[in-house]
């Protein structure tokens, strides 16, 4: 399969602050690609200079062999972007809206309208087309900002962070829109910070962290990178010394590293089984309370965890 | 172009559909309108709002008619409408205009009568030369518009009715001739009894009367003033709503999605003024034609109206963009906004008329859509048409052009969007 995108060192900086620093990756056509990493690690920045919004301060990026700062108006043609945040007019009905994102690609007459009753259906939401935006819960929002991104049939679909904001029903529902889009024959660049979304949709998966791609590949290829380890979650109450406890776990036998988050102690270790009752034998020691212990097979949050010592969600 | 439309019709749509923006632009002026009718009497058959308007009379014909022009605007119909100034000295007189101490100066030139009516014995004369027409001069103050158009249209009304009288003399003595019952040697005679009937106070040839046709062109209604003074200043409101939009899309994430798509910048922001243009005409349209409708007033030439509303609202974007273009955030333009629509709105004249405010503020009204306007639509309902709106034009157009040359000049330097 040929690449439908292809990215060389691409920076963007803002005066002393990089947001951006040399990402290049490549993905084929027909493929799901997700950029996980947490909030601020450049997702939102790298997708804004793909999709020609921001200008590169250095770098480039073909699209369908067009180059995103020489060529912007070919590559705006093959692209489809759905951005983090709403960007539709709640004074305007779904069916309005899309009719005017459709002129916006160049849609007219009867392709346009025919165009809008399909995407309707596949956003299910024929019977409140002609209800207002600002009528709508969370989640019919979202498949309506879904919808626009993709009335011109593009090759390459951008959806940034999706599912951000909405119930777990919507946020199903938008996860297998994406598997259904890319059983029809279309690409998709997702970004999120949950690693379950693009562990269940991704073809391969690119880490990115502080503006750098810090791993790429697929699943196996990323939790090889750990190695055979297992992650030991421990859930401590609140007033518990968390940091206490992990600076006295990471002297004990088995224990490769030991981070803490809000309440939380993680533990990465060869094999969880074997190091269980010492664990809690020290929490006791220090008179900690365990509220409950979750075991974790290599994944990941486990890679992010392993390359920045810390969790996804920090 | 397409896109342009699209995108200017998408505001346009959406500003329909905001009721509070609706309140603002429609309803408020509308009843600001009404209160201010109330306030001048207008809707109690009081006054016009216009009083002892300062005119210089200079009368270097001293005959028959250039007399009846100057008991005219001495006369008893006129006392409140008009303080008339007697002078001998056109120069003086000017001067008195330029010093802004009279609204309007009205200069009969010596002759004026004389080359209406023939003296005594003057036809029987073979070589008796018709005179070349003598004009009379209205020398008007250019910022009291309202009151020199009063008197202008008095004068004109005069001039109008001897002219009737005149040439009605004329064709009743040629109409006699011809059928034989008027000897032509005794035209001459008859002529200047005609004539003298012309020039008489009391004929209705020459007299502004109260109930009569001539009283129509100097009765001019406050409405005429207040109705386009309120629309032109909620103008101001609409398009800072419009520019505010601008910043508002960037927020909501609907401008860059509009960049994002096969558009590029200058339509999606020739777009946005357009929707701002288009808003702003559709604005003082329904305003016009509500007030047309409900009050009666009459807003003088239609294709005058219509220019010069397109002009209007083409020198308010003007000052839209640019409060956008400097501000950061839409709460900021919606604040600057409203403050600079009072402003504009006291300054251009839609609360208190401009002749009454001091010559400075008339001087820096000048900036105002709103006092270009008002110029505009006063000149039209006193009956003026197109052709005599050439300057308050062709100033809203140079302040729409300016404004949106400094307002791109801003945005192109800032970026539409965060780049």
């Amino acid at each position: 399969m040929s690449n439908i995108l292809e990215v060389k060192d691409l920076v963007k900086q803002y005066g002393d602050f990089t947001a951006v620093k040399g990402v290049s990756f490549d993905i084929k056509e027909g493929e799901i690609f997700s950029l996980l990493g947490p909030n601020g690690a450049g997702k939102t920045t790298t997708i804004s200079m793909l999709s020609t919004l921001y200008t590169p301060t250095s770098g480039d990026a073909t699209i369908g062999g067009h180059s995103i700062s020489k060529d912007p108006m070919a590559v705006k043609q093959v692209i489809g972007v759905v951005p983090q945040d709403l960007a539709l007019y709640e004074d305007l009905t779904a069916k309005e809206n899309l009719v005017f994102w459709g002129q916006m690609y160049g849609l007219s007459g009867k392709a346009l309208n025919s165009r809008v009753d399909e995407v309707l259906d596949q956003i299910g939401l024929v019977d409140k087309a002609k209800n207002r935006v600002k009528t709508y819960s969370g989640g019919m929002k979202r498949r309506v900002n879904i919808g626009v991104g993709l009335l011109h049939k593009p090759r390459l679909l951008f959806m940034d962070e999706p599912t951000v904001g909405i119930d777990p029903q919507s946020r199903r529902a938008i996860l297998d829109t994406v598997k259904d889009l890319n059983k029809q024959g279309m690409t998709v660049l997702y970004t999120t910070h949950y690693m379950e979304e693009a562990a269940e949709l991704s073809n391969r998966v690119g880490i990115i962290d502080h503006g750098e791609l810090i791993a790429l590949g697929t699943q196996d290829e990323l939790t090889k990178q750990v190695g055979q380890t297992d992650t030991l979650i421990l859930h401590i109450s609140e007033n518990e010394d968390a940091d206490a406890l992990a600076n006295s776990l990471k002297d004990m036998p088995d224990v490769l590293e030991a981070t803490t988050t809000d309440h939380e102690v993680s533990i990465i270790t060869p094999s969880a089984e074997n190091i269980l009752a010492s664990v809690v034998s020290k929490a006791n020691e220090r008179g900690i309370k365990i509220r409950s212990i979750d075991i974790r097979e290599p994944n990941l949050e486990a890679v992010f965890l392993h390359l920045t010592g810390r969790a996804l969600r920090d | 172009m397409n896109k342009l439309f699209l995108i200017g019709i998408k505001d346009l749509k959406l500003m329909f559909r905001d009721r509070a923006a609706l309140t603002f632009m429609l309803l408020a002026p509308f009843i600001l309108t009404i209160g201010m009718g109330f306030v001048t009497g207008r809707f109690s058959g009081g006054s016009n709002g216009l009083s002892n308007i300062p005119v210089v009379i200079v009368n270097l014909d001293k005959k028959d008619l250039g007399n009846a022009l100057e008991d005219l605007f001495s006369s008893a119909d006129l006392a409140d409408l008009i303080e008339p100034t007697a002078s001998t000295d056109p120069e003086a007189a000017r001067h008195l205009i330029d010093d802004n101490k009279a609204s309007a100066a009205i200069i009969i030139p010596a002759g004026f009568t004389e080359s209406i009516i023939p003296a005594d014995g003057a036809i029987d004369n073979p070589n008796y030369a018709r005179p070349e027409p003598v004009k009379i001069e209205v020398y008007s103050n250019p910022s009291s518009p309202t009151s020199a158009g009063v008197v202008k249209a008095i004068v004109d009304e005069f001039i109008s009715r001897v002219e009737e009288g005149r040439t009605s003399g004329m064709t009743s003595l040629v109409g006699l001739m011809t059928s034989g019952l008027l000897n032509p040697q005794n035209a001459s005679s008859e002529a200047e009894r005609l004539f003298q009937n012309v020039s008489a106070s009391e004929s209705t040839a020459i007299t502004l009367k109260k109930n009569t046709e001539g009283a129509d062109a100097v009765d001019f209604d406050i409405l005429s003033y207040f109705a386009p003074g309120m629309a032109l200043m909620f103008l101001m409101y609409t398009v800072s709503y419009g520019g505010r939009s601008i910043l508002a899309e960037r927020a909501q994430g609907t401008l860059p999605r509009m960049m994002i798509s096969p558009t590029h910048t200058t339509q999606v922001l020739g777009g946005k003024v357009l929707g701002i243009f288009f808003t702003g005409v559709a604005q003082v349209g329904i305003l016009i034609l509500a007030s047309s409708i409900f009050f009666q007033v009459k807003w003088g030439d239609p294709l005058g109206v219509i220019v010069l509303i397109l002009a209007a609202v083409f020198g308010a974007s003007g000052w839209g963009m640019l409060i956008t273009a400097l501000a950061r955030t839409p709460a900021q333009v919606g604040s600057t906004g409203s403050a600079v629509m009072l402003i504009f709105g006291i300054l251009g004249g839609s609360f208190i008329n401009l002749e009454q405010m001091p010559a400075f503020i008339r001087t820096i009204s000048k900036i105002t859509p709103n006092a270009w306007g008002l110029d505009g639509f006063t000149t039209l309902a006193l009956g003026g048409t197109l052709k005599n709106l050439t300057e308050p034009i062709t100033a809203l157009l140079i302040m729409g052009a300016v404004l949106f040359a400094i307002a791109v000049l801003i945005f192109s330097r800032n970026g539409l969007v965060q780049k």
